[in-house]
């Protein structure tokens, strides 16, 4: 319990959201309650939980502190565009949310990276989309001004 | 099933047709099995990168569910020539 209440806080100093899987009532499951019970409950939920932030990023770590290189290599890209402010779930604090996440997205590794709703790839796609200058059309798209655009218009 | 580089190579050319295959085994810089591949095939031309990305995953299914991390980059003929000129 104490360690769920250290990375909770940890996780929202940080500015994200961290997924733990609970009944109705609020009260978290015991491991084998929730491995019979929740698979069908947590492909919905990921269905909602891609949905409700424009940029959601799907984890190994926190943006604070990655726990794998190529996470932090999508973290680092996203800051650099100027884009701090989403959702990212920590798959090492959750198993069946490491696995659910692969099924739901049809994608077999980790990070995963979703732009209003919508999967995006993984660290190779979000490098060579920012090395092409995609990601700050698709950030537009989104609404956000990629802080490299402002970059550029300052050195203009 | 043995994953070797040599296996995913021979995968890759055979299912997608790739003209040109490079398979990186980069286990030792990580914990587990690790595989940096780059691929080349005209079955890439007009299609996004994820599209192109989910082509070479689903080729490599099987193995997947054994390998730790998986580095990718697709690209046409085309592309790969002008990679290679620069």
């Amino acid at each position: 319990m104490n360690s769920l209440i250290r990375s909770t806080a940890r996780c929202l100093r940080s500015g994200a959201a961290v997924y733990l899987p609970r009944q109705a009532d609020g009260c978290v499951w015991s491991a084998s309650a929730r491995f019979l019970c929740a698979s069908a409950d947590l492909q919905k939920d990921l269905g909602e939980m891609v949905k409700k932030d424009k940029v959601v990023v799907f984890m190994k770590g926190t943006p604070a502190q990655p726990m794998c290189g190529f996470s932090n290599a999508v973290v680092q890209i996203l800051r650099m565009h100027g884009v701090d402010d989403y959702a990212s779930y920590n798959v090492l604090e959750d198993s069946e949310l490491r696995e659910g996440v692969k099924t739901f997205s049809n994608w077999p590794t980790i990070p995963q990276v979703y732009f209003s709703g919508e999967f995006v790839g993984g660290c190779d796609i979000l490098l060579q989309m920012h090395q092409n200058g995609d990601l700050v059309e698709e950030l537009k798209k989104l609404g956000i001004s990629s802080a490299l655009l402002e970059a550029e218009k300052e050195s203009k | 099933m043995a994953i070797t580089a040599d296996h995913i190579r021979d995968k890759l050319i055979k299912e997608l047709a790739a003209v040109y295959v490079d398979v990186e085994d980069t286990s030792p810089n990580r914990c587990a099995a690790s595989y940096k591949v780059l691929v080349v095939s005209s079955q890439f031309e007009g299609k996004p990168l994820l599209q192109r990305h989910r082509m070479v995953n689903t080729c490599l299914a099987e193995e997947l569910k054994e390998i730790h991390a998986f580095e990718q980059k697709t690209l046409t003929p085309e592309q790969w020539e002008k990679q290679k000129s620069q």
